[in-house]
């Protein structure tokens, strides 16, 4: 089974700062992968490298068994890659009916505008915008723009979709709405790759983890297993070090260890 | 497109044109027509960049103005018939524009305006020096091309028909593209360019190809306005106030819209009209037109359309 | 008069149209080192900024003393005992050390006089009377985050809050700091802090509070804290 994506060492340089150094992972079809790190690990530049925004100073990306290492963006979204993002980029001026057909008409099945209207209702009824086809893109709450900025994407008929950080914002019934939403496209076929900073959310929706920490692959595996990974709690909750230090300096005479953190 | 209501409409439009200045032999109304003609061309045009891709092209006028040489010389110094040499020189200002559009069309915003510009002033400079085309004198063409045509007075006719279908062409071009998958293409392009590119639509062949239509009716426009006049010189042939007014039109109209920059097109050609007969206004056309467009800009952003629009939401699916 | 000088009650805010903070509630006590800990992007910072008037709050209450100051702008709460240590210490690093205390020491409520204060503080941080006249940007960042802590106490407030002490300090002046911010507990300030470092927020304080996305995840002394998973699900998830 071809692997769905596969990330070879890649690394992203901006002047001397190394976003994203050596970094390595494989997707298989129909799976989840959640990408966790603390923030300006370098989640949101990795999404930018798979679909061509920025070009890896070194390493390979490879789709669904083809090289799209440093290819232009619309070229990867003909492939069958969708994305989302995190601060959501509606086309304004249009209706949600006519973002969601711009996604079908360019995306993977390069449809012509009869169908891409049809797939695009779809899409729109799948993520619940279908009352609101003809509602201007500017006149949505920002839940109603992630869910169109989600609709647009999967109206392409993506192999991959990257969700960038779709639950940001919304309250916990929208967040509960959306992980449905999430895990019925998975469900039609979709593979998917999510960053998210809710925690407990890409937790209980990814099949595996994949930890990255200035740059870097800092763990992977199993969600109930990375969260016990001593390095990534470091990670996330500081050097236990640091307060040892201290309390040995202060005699003993703070208050907790924090070891069972 | 021809389900479409607005199709004709555009058709009425075109008839209008045509058969009007028929009625008692109108030489006044024709006259004024064919200016209004020539504007609701350039504007049509335009919009495809301005209005559909969001691309400001202030330079629009090399289009119209290479479109005039390449015509006027053909006819002059090879005695071409005005047919081919019209259709000469829209393909050559086609080609002329993908090259342009090499260079130009991965600037954005303020410098790709800035680069039109540029571009006008550059082929203004180089046809000023270019002795085959007269240089800075330009060329005259003697009243034997008129023959072909039946002698001037026909040919005025004749002329004036060709603009009509040059206009009618624009409009139907860009109403068509408004309603196709390359004309919802160019409009996320306007909307939000690196979305769009995300979405999968190609931007850099979409806007050359924009870019490239929006040049060919305003050169056979071109050729013929310089033809009729029997002369053509670099001032006139590149002068910026032809394009910067087109600019105003869309806006004033409406950009993206078709209707509102036709109506547009036809109202500033009135006013124009009239600022320029008229004893106290004639020395402030252009200051006038600065002055709309400020108040376009502050108060009706989405022009005289976009205002319509609002106020009477069914005349949307109708007036596109 | 209640034990919690500052007491936050079902706040909400954000930025724009994105909701961050729904409906957080804490205390921080009189005479008490208060901290706050949680992962980013769960509302520590906005948090803070709420409290201090610089972000407006959506709805909720925030409680100075028994003064509701939820919608006072942040130059009066400063005013009246309420200073704010920002994350990144936000120093005015063209003017002088000097200059940026004093731009801190605006302060109607204080009884003390400005040179009191002024000699307090140097006494605190010996280190930057000998660098007074120096520029602060200048400084090193262990020094800037001095500057910071001790012109926020230039307003002789109450309650000092504080948006992260150990970001991108060297081990030992994060001891230093710790250590005067124990001198100044003991004489009687209350303080919040919001510490990225969770064992040094638990070493350091009498109650802490674990925020995540935007509500308190759990409370409690830390002792008992550290015994429970909690804190790494608040980061973790699991």
């Amino acid at each position: 089974m071809t692997a769905m994506l596969e990330l070879d060492r890649v690394t992203k340089r901006f002047g001397g700062l190394l976003a994203v150094n050596n970094l390595s992972f494989v997707m298989q079809p129909g799976e989840i992968l959640g990408l966790i790190g603390p923030n300006g690990a370098g989640k949101s530049t990795l999404f930018n490298l798979i679909n061509g925004v920025f070009v890896p100073n070194s390493g390979r990306i490879v789709f669904n068994g083809i090289d799209i290492t440093g290819e232009k963006p619309f070229l990867v979204a003909h492939h069958g890659l969708a994305r989302t993002h995190q601060i959501v980029q509606p086309l304004t001026n249009m209706t949600v009916l006519e973002n969601c057909t711009v996604g079908a008409c360019f995306g993977r099945e390069d449809l012509p505008l009869h169908r891409a209207t049809e797939a695009a209702r779809r899409a729109a009824a799948l993520v619940g915008l279908d009352d609101r086809l003809h509602m201007l893109a500017l006149h949505l709450t920002i839940a109603g723009k992630k869910r169109l900025e989600l609709a647009r994407a999967l109206a392409a008929q993506p192999k991959l979709l990257l969700l960038d950080e779709v639950l940001a914002g919304l309250n916990p019934t929208e967040v509960e709405h959306m992980i449905g939403v999430i895990r019925r496209i998975r469900d039609s076929g979709v593979t998917i790759l999510i960053i998210e900073h809710l925690m407990q959310a890409i937790m209980s929706l990814s099949d595996r983890i994949v930890v990255l920490n200035y740059g870097e692959k800092l763990a992977e595996g199993l969600p109930a297993d990375v969260a016990r990974d001593p390095q990534v709690i470091e990670a996330y909750l500081g050097d236990p070090k640091l307060a040892m230090q201290l309390e040995s300096k202060d005699g003993g005479a703070s208050h907790g260890n924090a070891a069972n953190v | 497109m021809l389900r479409r209501p607005f199709f004709w409409i555009i058709t009425l439009v075109i008839a209008a044109f045509a058969v009007s200045p028929l009625i008692g032999n109108n030489v006044e109304l024709r006259e004024s027509l064919a200016l209004a003609a020539v504007y609701i061309t350039l504007a049509s045009n335009l919009n495809l960049m301005l209005g559909y891709a969001g691309y400001i092209n202030f330079g629009s006028i090399v289009f119209f103005g290479l479109g005039g040489y390449i015509c006027i010389w053909l006819v002059d110094a090879h005695s071409w018939p005005l047919g081919y040499s019209l259709l000469a020189a829209a393909i050559g200002v086609s080609i002329l524009s993908l090259i342009f559009g090499l260079g130009i069309l991965r600037l954005r915003g303020p410098f790709f305006a800035l680069s039109t510009i540029g571009i006008v002033e550059g082929v203004q400079a180089f046809v000023e020096n270019f002795k085959p085309w007269g240089g800075s004198s330009g060329i005259y063409i003697s009243p034997e091309v008129f023959k072909p045509l039946g002698g001037p007075g026909p040919a005025l006719w004749v002329i004036y028909f060709l603009f009509v279908a040059v206009m009618g062409a624009s409009l139907y071009l860009s109403y068509g593209i408004k309603i196709s998958k390359f004309g919802l293409g160019l409009l996320a392009i306007g909307q939000n360019e690196d979305a769009a590119a995300i979405l999968g639509v190609p931007t850099p062949r979409y806007k050359a190809l924009c870019y490239s239509a929006s040049a060919f009716l305003p050169a056979i426009a071109g050729g013929l306005y310089f033809f009729k006049g029997a002369f053509i010189q670099p001032s006139d042939a590149f002068d910026l106030t032809l394009s910067t007014e087109a600019i105003v039109i869309c806006m004033l109209g409406g950009q993206g819209t078709v209707s509102g920059v036709a109506l547009g097109a036809y109202l500033y050609e009135e006013l124009r009209g009239y600022l320029l007969t008229s004893s106290t206004f004639s020395n402030f056309q252009l200051v006038i037109a600065g002055l709309l467009l400020l108040v376009i800009v502050l108060f009706f952003p989405s022009g005289l359309m976009g205002f319509i629009h609002s106020r009477f939401p069914r005349t949307q699916k109708v007036l596109e | 008069m209640s034990d919690a000088l500052l007491s936050v009650e079902g706040l909400e805010a954000g930025y724009g149209e994105v909701q961050v903070l729904w409906g957080l509630s804490l205390k921080a006590r009189r005479g008490q080192l208060t901290a706050i800990v949680g992962a980013n992007g769960a509302g520590k910072t906005t948090t803070l900024r709420a409290i201090a008037g610089t972000l407006t709050p959506w709805g909720g209450r925030v409680m100075f003393g028994d003064e509701d100051v939820t919608r006072l702008p942040s130059h009066v709460k400063a005013g009246r005992g309420l200073a704010l240590v920002p994350e990144g210490r936000q120093l005015f690093s063209a003017m002088s050390v000097a200059e940026n205390l004093e731009l801190g020491a605006f302060s109607p409520h204080s009884s003390r006089s400005y040179a009191e204060r002024l000699n307090q503080v140097f006494g605190l941080f010996p280190r930057l009377a000998e660098r007074q006249r120096q520029r602060a940007g200048t400084l090193s960042g262990g020094e800037q985050q001095m500057v910071a802590i001790a012109r926020g106490l230039m307003s002789d407030p109450e309650i000092l809050i504080i948006d992260e002490l150990s970001l991108g300090l060297a081990p030992v002046v994060v001891y230093q700091l710790l250590a005067t911010l124990k001198q100044l507990k003991q004489a009687g300030l209350t303080i919040l802090l919001v510490e990225q470092n969770v064992h040094l927020a638990l070493a350091l304080s009498d109650y802490a509070y674990v925020i995540a996305e935007g509500r308190i995840f759990t409370e409690g002394q830390p002792a008992e804290l550290a015994a429970k998973p909690e804190i790494r699900r608040a980061y973790l998830g699991l």
